[in-house]
């Protein structure tokens, strides 16, 4: 086994939003399997990072630790300096909740709901705004990323571009410190691809929220600020 | 209204046809609960009225439970003894010193009592010999212990004064024996007396067995046509409180040795039918909502396998295990609801319907109609079975749906 990277990748300033210090995951079994090892990472404030490798290089995996929806095997991963490894599942939750959104190459709407209780969902589960301002807000996000016409309609009625960005609106519902997109654009055009990114780059210019994306697009990766590549599971360019 | 039940809403408004079949099932398990509950429980609440109305609550018989042990047994009591052909103590039959007992019962609070002397008689009018049940009574205390005198349909209790020889009979055995008020009957008593009696009143307690085989005359007349002069056989109660019935009847036979029964043992064979109608009527009911929750059980587990992303989804953004099991386990407990608002109105309707049927039936009792039991305790026992019935069936893939790993499936899904 390939021994942790020992330089942390540089941080933008000094207080870190998200750090891993030698962060691994691996899946047990009969034969474990090794997704992420040894990585240390630090992402700051209002940074826009992109995360290349080739397929089954561990970004996904890296992602999902990076987004506490996954726990590392060893390391240690601190989010707004607090340590998070040997917190309990409803704290976990709740930072998902109130300080993380997620974008995924598959928008996941649920299908049943329209486009503005999609974006809502996550409001009325943090329970901070009436359902009127949860209702206002919805649609105001939508408008933002130019769904306007949009709010009432089911999944099935929109495009893949328009899907996507429901999903960014959704991951912006509470006002999130970190958004992390795992292949936002892998199932879109090019011409909505770059809409996703040209949403991410205004995300990270505004300062308020800090962007992880993974993604095979180079020439996309290249408008992040910041670039990292993985392969095997290590970070092996910064 | 909450998130959790707006995604829950959402997932049968998915599904609405499997969903419909369901709530159909739950309602008619509910409907058919309400409608036969209230049917057995109408039935046997009427009896049971009809029994404490027309019965003694307490009746204190010349028998004993036990016989008693014979002189030789209690003489050697250790002894392993053989007796054969050994008849009886030969004792006088009737309850000894019956009427100083009856002052001694009489004077418990709460308590009313009447002495009785009853015995076989053969009634003959014309060609027709019809058995019956004969009740020797005293009517200023019969009055206090039994609805006699409610039952009247002609005549008077106090009628029995009236004549030399007076009879009161119940309808069915008068319909038998083709007598009306006023006519006079021949009575042979086993004990070989012949009367000519007069039927000076005719009752109907709505128990058939009553009506067709009981008749009434003053206790000395029936002293005289059974040769027991001065002689009672039996001293019936009614009590304040028809609840401590058993306890006074156990009260009375530990302190007297005679066999006390109370109502509830006298009818303990028609009870007993009750608890197997009981019985059988809340199986049939349970298959139905069995079935039900089967269906629900099929709905959820059939959501959740569909479900496993948007599960997935919800956990990213932050809905925890319990939101997650809440979100399926509603969708049972809302079938489980509404199947049981639909069942109440099913059953309402059914209960309608029974009461519209018009029949005139003389079996167990004479009755016109169903009895029912209209009360809204049945529908509220029908509902929360109903509605448990469905949240157990939505627990099992609930909580398979609250084990569900995102990170799997989204990576699965990649």
């Amino acid at each position: 086994m390939a021994p942790p990277d020992p330089t942390p990748t540089a941080a933008p300033e000094a207080t870190p939003l998200l750090r891993a210090e030698a962060v691994t995951r691996r899946l047990p079994g009969p034969v474990p399997v090794t997704l992420v090892e040894g990585v240390n990472l630090t992402v700051g404030r209002g940074e826009f990072l992109a995360v290349t490798g080739p397929s089954g290089s561990g970004k996904s995996s890296l992602l999902y630790l990076l987004g506490l929806l996954d726990r590392p095997s060893a390391g240690e991963l601190y989010f707004l300096g607090r340590p998070t490894s040997r917190i309990s599942e409803h704290e976990r939750a709740r930072l998902r909740l109130d300080h993380i959104g997620f974008v995924f190459q598959f928008h996941y709407l649920l299908p049943e709901l329209s486009a503005e209780q999609n974006v809502a969902l996550p409001m009325r589960k943090a329970g901070r705004l009436p359902i009127r301002q949860v209702r206002d807000r919805a649609r105001e996000l939508l408008a933002r990323l130019g769904l306007e016409d949009c709010l009432a309609k089911t999944p099935d009625l929109l495009s893949g571009g328009q899907r996507q960005r429901v999903a960014v609106a959704r991951a912006l519902a509470n006002e999130p410190d970190l958004i992390l997109a795992d292949e936002p654009t892998g199932n879109l055009d090019q011409k909505s691809g770059s809409q996703v990114f040209d949403i991410f780059e205004q995300l990270a210019a505004d300062g308020g929220h800090s962007v992880v994306t993974v993604t095979h697009d180079q020439a996309l990766a290249a408008r992040a600020g910041r670039r990292i590549t993985v392969v095997d599971g290590r970070i092996v360019s910064a | 209204m909450s998130l959790t039940v707006d995604i829950a809403l959402s997932h049968i408004a998915r599904r609405r046809r499997q969903a419909a079949v369901s709530l159909v099932g739950v309602a008619l398990g509910v409907g058919f609960f309400v409608a036969i509950a209230a049917l057995m429980q109408g039935f046997q609440q009427y009896f049971v009225a009809k029994v404490i109305d027309v019965s003694p609550h307490v009746a204190m018989k010349d028998e004993y439970r036990t016989p008693p042990r014979q002189p030789v047994a209690l003489r050697y009591p250790e002894a392993a003894i053989a007796l054969g052909g050994v008849k009886p103590k030969d004792e006088p039959r009737g309850i000894k010193n019956g009427f100083a007992r009856l002052a001694e019962i009489e004077r418990l609070p709460g308590v009313a009592a009447a002495p009785v002397l009853t015995g076989e008689l053969i009634l003959r009018y014309g060609s027709k010999d019809v058995s019956a049940a004969l009740l020797g009574i005293q009517p200023p205390r019969e009055r206090r212990v039994s609805n006699l005198e409610g039952d009247l349909t002609a005549g008077s209790l106090d009628a029995l004064y009236g004549s030399a020889n007076a009879l009161i009979l119940g309808q069915g055995l008068a319909d038998k024996l083709g007598v009306g008020l006023g006519d006079s009957v021949t009575a042979l008593s086993p004990a070989g007396v012949v009367m000519k009696m007069k039927i000076v009143g005719l009752f109907e307690t709505g128990i058939t067995t009553m009506d067709l085989r009981q008749a009434y005359s003053l206790l000395k007349k029936a002293q005289v046509l059974q040769n027991r002069p001065n002689v009672v056989n039996e001293i019936r109660l009614r009590l304040d409180d028809v609840a401590r019935a058993e306890a006074v009847a156990r009260r009375l036979e530990a302190r007297y040795g005679y066999r006390t029964e109370s109502w509830e043992e006298s009818n303990r064979n028609v009870l007993g039918i009750f608890v197997i109608q009981n019985a059988i009527m809340y199986s049939t009911t349970s298959a139905i909502l069995i079935v039900a929750a089967f269906g629900i059980f099929n709905i959820v587990s059939t959501v959740v396998l569909e479900k496993t992303r948007d599960i997935a989804i919800l956990k990213s953004i932050g809905l925890e295990s319990h939101d997650v099991e809440t979100i399926f386990l509603l969708q049972g407990l809302i079938v489980g609801l509404v199947g049981s608002l639909l069942g109440w109105a099913i059953g309402y309707g059914l209960i309608e319907l029974l009461a519209s049927v018009r029949f005139n039936i003389e079996g167990f009792m004479r009755s016109e109609g169903f009895k029912l039991e209209r009360g809204f305790a049945n529908y509220l026992i029908a509902a929360a079975v109903a509605i448990l019935a469905s949240g157990l069936a939505a627990l099992l893939p609930a909580r398979k749906a609250a084990r569900v790993d995102p990170v799997e499936i989204i990576r699965g899904a990649t």
